[in-house]
C-alpha cells in the first residue's frame, strides 16, 4: 500500500518512502536494544548485587545513601571466613563427588540405551520405550517416599551412593538421546554394519563423536540438576560430612541469617563451577535442544 | 540344548517342516484375520526353530541381535527399573495404606483420600500450588516467547544476551534466593527502598515481599525470573525450525509484524507451546525449593498461606511418618499433572487436525 502511494509521488515520494523506512528500521533496532538491556539488566543485577554484597561487611550490604557496588574496604576475609565458619570443604568435596559421578552414569548408560532404541531392532522394544516415556511426566516428588523406603531397606540412607542411584538412571536422558540419534542417517550405521564393525564399535566410534550437541546439553542439564538439587540430599543425607553445599549453604543461612556477607560469598562460590560448566558447553546447547527434540 | 547327532538332526528338521508346510496351507484357508496373524507369527518362529537346528549353534541370529540390543539397554534399565519404575508402583500401592515405616502394613482403603478433603492444610496447599500454577505458567511462557522472538532477530551481542537469560536457570535456588530475600527484603531491602524514597509509598504500606497475601506473587515472580531463559531456549530452538519463506510470502502479501507473529510464527510454533506448557505446569506443580526459600519461616515451616503440595508429601512422611496419607497427597499432585498433560494433547491432537 505504501509503495503504491510512493510511486504514485514520483521519484520523490520513493526517496521520502525509504527514508521513512529506514527510520522505521532503526527505530525498530533501537526500541529492540533498549529491550535487550533491560531484560539483561533484571537477568544480570541480582548477580552483580551478589557479588557486590559478598565483599561487603554486613552494616554496608544494605547501605543505600549512597549506594557503591565496590566498598571502599571490600571484605576479602567473606570469601576465607566461609571456609571456617562451617565445613565448606567439606561440602564442596561432597558435591562434587556426587555430581562427577551421576553425570558421567547419566551420559554412558543414556546413549547406550538410547543407540539401541533408535538404531536396532530386537523384540520387545516398544514395550520397553514405553515404560520410559510414561515415567517422563511423572514428577519424582510423587515416588519420592516409597523410593526412600526401598534405599533405607537397601542400607542406603544416608550414604551418597543414595543420591548417585537416584539421579544417574533418568528416562529423561534416554528420551533426549534417542531423539538425536534417530536424527543421524541409518545409511551411516549399516555402511558400518556392512564393513563388519560390531555394534559396540558402531556406537563407540561413530556415535558418540556425532552427538556431541546432545551429550552436551545433557550434561548441562544433569549437572546443573545435581549440583542445585535440595529435597533430594534433604531428604537422603542426614549427617554433617555427608551434606551438599546446597543444604550446608542452607544450614548456613538459617543459622547466620544476618551474616549477609557471608552468605553471598558461599552462595558465589556455590555458582562457579555451574557457571563454568555452562560456559564451557554452551556453543552446543541451542542446537542440542533443537536437535533432541526437546522443542517437543 | 542336549547335543544331537546328524541322523537325529534331520527328522526333527523332517518333523519341523512337515509341521511348517501344515501350517501354511491352514493360513491359506483361514478367514479370520486375527488367527491368520497368529499363525504367520508361528510360522516365523518355526523358521527359526528349522535355522537353529540346521545351524547348529545355540543361538539363532534373532537371539544373538536381541542380546546385543539388551545389553546396550540393560545398565540403564536395571537402574531405572530398581529405582524408578518399583518405587512408582509402591507409591500407587501406598496410598491405599497406613503404615509408619516400621509396624506392620495395614489396609486403609480409600479412607486416606477421604480424610484429605476436611484437611484444611491439605486444601490450602493444594489451592496454593494450583494458584502458583495459574499464575506461573501463562506468564513464563509468554516472558520466554517474546524473549526468544527478540533474540532471534539479528542483533549485536545476542549470544551474550542469551547466555545472560540463561544465568538464572543454572545458578542454584539457595544462592539466588538469599539473594532476593535481601533485594526484597520488608524493611532494609533497595526494592522497597525505591518505593519508599521514590514512589513515597508510606512506611508502614510498604509490601511485606514473603508473608502474608504478598507471597505467591513473590514466588510466581521469582520462578517467572529464574525460569524463562530456559524455556526461551527451547522456543528459540522451536523459531529456528520455521522455514523462512513463510515470512518472506507473508511479507509480500503486505503483513504487519504482528500479522506475521499471529498468522506465521504463533501456528508453526504450536507443538513447541505444547511442550513448553506442558513441561512448566509439570515443573509447576512440583513446586518445593521455591516456596521453602522464599517463604519459610526460620524454623524451615510453612505456614498455610505458603504451603505446597510437596511440601505437604514431604511434612507427612518424613516428619509425621504418616506414609499412606502422604501418599494420598503424592497421588492427588500426580492425578493434576495427568490431566493438565492429557488436556494439552486433546487440544494439541485437534489442532493437528485442523
Amino acid at each position: 500500500m505504501d509503495a503504491c502511494a510512493a510511486d504514485a509521488g514520483g521519484e520523490k515520494g520513493v526517496i521520502a518512502y525509504m527514508k521513512s523506512a529506514h527510520k522505521k528500521a532503526v527505530l525498530g533496532k533501537t526500541a529492540v536494544y533498549i529491550i535487550l538491556i533491560l531484560i539483561a539488566l533484571v537477568m544480570v543485577v541480582p548477580f552483580l548485587w551478589m557479588l557486590s554484597a559478598s565483599i561487603k561487611s554486613d552494616r554496608e550490604v544494605f547501605q543505600m545513601n549512597p549506594f557503591v557496588w565496590i566498598p571502599e574496604n571490600p571484605k576479602w576475609s567473606n570469601y576465607s571466613d566461609i571456609w571456617t565458619k562451617i565445613p565448606f570443604g567439606r561440602f564442596v568435596l561432597n558435591t562434587v563427588y556426587l555430581t562427577l559421578v551421576v553425570t558421567f552414569l547419566q551420559l554412558l548408560t543414556s546413549s547406550f540405551a538410547a543407540y539401541s532404541f533408535a538404531k536396532l531392532h530386537f523384540r520387545h522394544k516398544n514395550t520397553l520405550f514405553l515404560a520410559y516415556i510414561a515415567t517422563i511426566a511423572m514428577p519424582w516428588q510423587v515416588y519420592m517416599v516409597p523410593q526412600f523406603i526401598m534405599m533405607r531397606k537397601m542400607g542406603l540412607n544416608d550414604k551418597l551412593l543414595a543420591m548417585i542411584c537416584l539421579q544417574a538412571f533418568s528416562a529423561f536422558g534416554v528420551f533426549m538421546m534417542k531423539q538425536f540419534y534417530e536424527g543421524i542417517p541409518d545409511d551411516l550405521c549399516e555402511a558400518a554394519r556392512i564393513d563388519g564393525m560390531s555394534e559396540y564399535r558402531i556406537y563407540a566410534n561413530i556415535m558418540l563423536p556425532l552427538s556431541k550437541p546432545a551429550l552436551s546439553t545433557l550434561t548441562i542439564f544433569t549437572f546443573v540438576n545435581t549440583w542445585n538439587d535440595y529435597l533430594g540430599p534433604l531428604i537422603y543425607l542426614k549427617s554433617q560430612e555427608k551434606k551438599t553445599i546446597q543444604l550446608g549453604l542452607k544450614m548456613f543461612i538459617s543459622q547466620y541469617s544476618s551474616d549477609y556477607g557471608l552468605i553471598m560469598a558461599g552462595s558465589v562460590l556455590s555458582l562457579i563451577p555451574v557457571l563454568i560448566v555452562f560456559l564451557t558447553l554452551q556453543k552446543y546447547f541451542v542446537e542440542g535442544v533443537a536437535a533432541t527434540g526437546l522443542k517437543g | 540344548m542336549p547335543k544331537m547327532d546328524e541322523a537325529q538332526k534331520t527328522a526333527r528338521i523332517d518333523s519341523l517342516q512337515e509341521e511348517l508346510t501344515g501350517l501354511i496351507t491352514a493360513v491359506r484357508t483361514e478367514t479370520d484375520s486375527k488367527k491368520r496373524r497368529k499363525m504367520i507369527a508361528q510360522i516365523g518362529a518355526y523358521n527359526r526353530k528349522i535355522d537353529t537346528i540346521k545351524s547348529g549353534k545355540m543361538l539363532s541370529r534373532e537371539a544373538k541381535r536381541d542380546l546385543v540390543a539388551y545389553s546396550f539397554i540393560a545398565p540403564n534399565f536395571i537402574g531405572f527399573c530398581v529405582f524408578t519404575l518399583i518405587p512408582i508402583v509402591f507409591a500407587f500401592a501406598l496410598a491405599f495404606m497406613n503404615w509408619d515405616g516400621s509396624n506392620p502394613v495395614q489396609w486403609a482403603g480409600l479412607s486416606n483420600f477421604i480424610k484429605l478433603k476436611d484437611d484444611v492444610f491439605f486444601v490450602a496447599a493444594l489451592k496454593n500450588t494450583i494458584l502458583y500454577c495459574v499464575g506461573t505458567v501463562p506468564l513464563t511462557m509468554a516472558a520466554s516467547l517474546a524473549l526468544a522472538i527478540v533474540l532471534n532477530q539479528k542483533v549485536k551481542g545476542r549470544g551474550i544476551f542469551r547466555t545472560l537469560s540463561f544465568f538464572p536457570y543454572v545458578a542454584s535456588l539457595v544462592a539466588i534466593t538469599s539473594v532476593w530475600k535481601m533485594l526484597f527484603h520488608p524493611s532494609k531491602g533497595p526494592i522497597n527502598n525505591l518505593l519508599y524514597t521514590v514512589f513515597h509509598v508510606p512506611q508502614d504500606k510498604l509490601p511485606q515481599w514473603f508473608t502474608g497475601g504478598l507471597v505467591l506473587l513473590s514466588m510466581i515472580l521469582f520462578s517467572i525470573w529464574k525460569y524463562m531463559g530456559y524455556y526461551m531456549v527451547i522456543y528459540l530452538a522451536g523459531l529456528q525450525g520455521i522455514p523462512g519463506e513463510l515470512y518472506e510470502a507473508a511479507s509480500l502479501d503486505g503483513a504487519t509484524t504482528w500479522q506475521k507473529f499471529r498468522y506465521v510464527t504463533w501456528p508453526q510454533l504450536s507443538s513447541t507451546t505444547f511442550f513448553v506448557v506442558v513441561m512448566l505446569t509439570i515443573n509447576c506443580f512440583k513446586v518445593y525449593d521455591v516456596a521453602i526459600m522464599l517463604a519459610a519461616g526460620g524454623n524451615g515451616t510453612l505456614t498455610e498461606s505458603s504451603t505446597v503440595l510437596v511440601y505437604y508429601i514431604y511434612q507427612k512422611a518424613f516428619i509425621d511418618w504418616n506414609l499412606g496419607y502422604s501418599s494420598a497427597v503424592a497421588m492427588v499432585l500426580f492425578l493434576l499433572v495427568l490431566l493438565v498433560t492429557i488436556i494439552q494433547f486433546r487440544g494439541q491432537a485437534k489442532r493437528d487436525r485442523v
